[in-house]
């Protein structure tokens, strides 16, 4: 082993030491998620104890309070119902539309996918009152079905470009041999192109998904009934009884919630820059 | 019998026909997408410019016209324009932030060393976690009474249990904490924009810079930022749009408050035009997203066109 100079010795402790502030910083809320969701309360509420490790043994009360006494199973349960739905109606509708844009429409459908990035962009906030009125017409209010009808406003421009992306990577020339073999043009999308681009279908399903689990605004709008809740909604509104913080079961369901999504995001991260920044190329 | 088969044949190969040339298909397989943004944000956002211009109330929905009626009481309500003025404190404190952490953390993780994939994991999950869900479990931490940063910072000995701050319910430490965990929020997303850019920058542009005798600040400063200019500007994009839209953050954590310190235009968009029904004045405060929106979209579009050229 080469004998190593002081400079270099301090260059090393600094990266390190960066790297270790860093995974502090992003992780230390979920590490106090994690210690929080399976702490015994007489634990949690006493400022003399350290708060970093278990005092008292770890417990799954707030677990099994969570399930037994609060509607969170019900809360997750529509929470996937919406997710289905809306990954649906967004396949259905993202899936032609991308692939129209990349490959048929030439200069216009350049114009038009930078106008539909576009729509990406109007924010909740300035939609939420008209959106209110028009489920409120639609005799929607205070339903999960709303968000099924509002989230794919959000998803389908999103996706569109994602989509768009995969299929301006793949090469033209399998749909043109599917034709010239006597394939529609139809044909050669539904045969040649689906097949062949599943892996970007999936990440544009899978973050469909994760999207409709990280929506709040359009949520806390139009739903006020505990059981029609979703469970970002529900876990971070509806286990506070009058002043009360339930810290252990808000933890505990904050926890349940998010790991699904963190899974998803580590693995398909690198296919979903690929296909946002692939959208951006000709 | 064979005059009945053709003419079932013939429409259908018709039909055929036409779905083969490219320009029909290409808009039948637009028009779904098109028609349900038009519907679902196109309408609604004409209706949110009307409501600015009219007396709509929840309890009485009239289409009465009033003007810009709406726009001056709202600018000349003092509340409003510490809204206003949060708002765009809270934009730029949290982006610049999340910038700088941003760029420091994809310097960390272009280098090779052990656990950098694990690394890589534990930095996105802020992003990639319900913004809901992380900001209850900073709203825990920066709890009155069992915040563990007070107790980390009293067992140090930075401070007494007497000292201890009340974090959300001071005005500017209140303001702090939310741009902070909004900077949190984002920086691993500018982490990956960062990553994506600098791994796209062809090695032998930089080899050649190398040779030329470019160090590793003339390489980073003169090649690397402005070869990565343009994915930085549409990860700006995002988070411009984002955080000067955003409610969840300040709704979970200060409900606006203390005294409207940390009262951001979406929040008070929601206050006016959902809890107290006052629509028009809503869709009016909410409105003044939009020329910012404008802007910074415009701005940024353009400055991508001439970077491509």
């Amino acid at each position: 082993m080469p004998r190593l100079t002081v400079a270099q010795v301090a260059k090393e402790t600094s990266f390190y030491g960066t790297v270790a502030f860093f995974v502090i910083l992003a992780a230390f809320p979920f590490y106090w998620m994690v210690i929080t969701s399976f702490k015994t309360n007489s634990d949690l509420y006493n400022v003399a104890n350290i708060p970093f490790w278990f005092n008292d043994p770890p417990t799954l009360e707030h677990f099994r309070y969570l399930f037994d006494k609060t509607l969170f199973a019900r809360w997750l349960w529509n929470s996937l119902v919406i997710g289905v739905c809306v990954v649906a109606i967004t396949l259905v509708t993202a899936l032609p539309a991308a692939y129209s844009l990349a490959r048929l429409t030439g200069r216009t459908g350049e114009t038009l996918g930078i106008g539909i990035f576009l729509t990406y962009l109007v924010p909740p906030t300035l939609l939420f009152l008209p959106l209110s009125r028009v489920i409120a017409s639609l005799g929607l209010q205070n339903s999960m079905w709303s968000l099924v009808l509002v989230y794919p406003t959000f998803t389908i421009p999103f996706c569109t470009w994602l989509l768009m992306g995969f299929f301006k990577a793949m090469p033209p020339e399998i749909e043109e041999a599917a034709i010239v073999d006597g394939c529609s043009l139809f044909g050669a999308f539904f045969k040649m192109t689906i097949p062949l681009s599943l892996p970007g279908i999936l990440t544009a399903v899978i973050f469909t998904f994760t999207l409709t689990l990280q929506e709040f605004v359009y949520a806390l709008t139009f739903i006020s009934s505990s059981d029609q809740k979703p469970i970002t909604l529900g876990v971070a509104t509806d286990l506070i009884r009058g002043d009360i913080f339930y810290w252990g079961e808000i933890m505990a369901g904050a926890l349940i919630a998010s790991i699904p999504v963190a899974i998803a995001y580590n693995l398909f991260l690198d296919r979903f820059i690929a296909g946002i920044t692939g959208g951006a190329v000709k | 019998m064979a005059a009945v088969a053709e003419s079932v044949i013939k429409p259908a190969s018709r039909f055929r026909f036409i779905l083969d040339r490219r320009d029909v298909l290409g808009s039948v397989f637009v028009a779904p997408a098109i028609l349900y943004v038009l519907l679902l944000v196109g309408l609604p956002f004409l209706m949110a410019v009307y409501y600015s211009v009219s007396a709509y109330t929840i309890y009485n929905p009239s289409w009465q016209f009033v003007g810009l009626e709406n726009f001056q009481q709202i600018v000349q309500d003092p509340e409003f324009r510490r809204t206003l003025s949060n708002t765009f404190i809270f934009t730029f404190g949290s982006q610049a932030l999340g910038l700088v952490l941003g760029k420091f953390g994809a310097l960390v993780l272009l280098r090779p060393f052990p656990g950098r994939k694990l690394v890589r994991a534990l930095i996105i999950l802020p992003w990639a976690v319900p913004v809901a869900l992380a900001t209850v479990a900073w709203q825990w931490m920066f709890d009155s009474l069992y915040s563990v940063i007070n107790w980390t910072l009293i067992a140090l000995g930075f401070i007494t249990r007497a000292q201890a701050p009340n974090w959300l319910g001071t005005t500017d430490l209140a303001m702090i904490s939310v741009i902070v965990v909004n900077a949190w929020r984002f920086f691993p997303f500018a982490v990956v924009i960062f990553l994506a850019g600098i791994t796209a920058v062809p090695q032998d542009v930089l080899d050649a810079a190398t040779v030329d005798g470019a160090g590793f600040w003339r390489r980073n400063y003169q090649i690397i930022v402005p070869m990565i200019l343009p994915i930085v500007a549409i990860g700006l994009i995002f988070g411009i749009v984002f955080t000067f839209t955003d409610l969840s953050i300040v709704f979970l954590m200060t409900q606006g408050g203390p005294i409207d310190a940390t009262s951001v235009l979406g929040f008070k968009g929601f206050q006016t035009g959902i809890v107290s029904g006052d629509v028009s004045h809503g869709a009016a405060i909410s409105l003044f997203m939009l020329p910012v929106l404008l802007v910074v979209v415009i701005f940024m579009l353009r400055f991508i066109r001439r970077r491509e050229i």
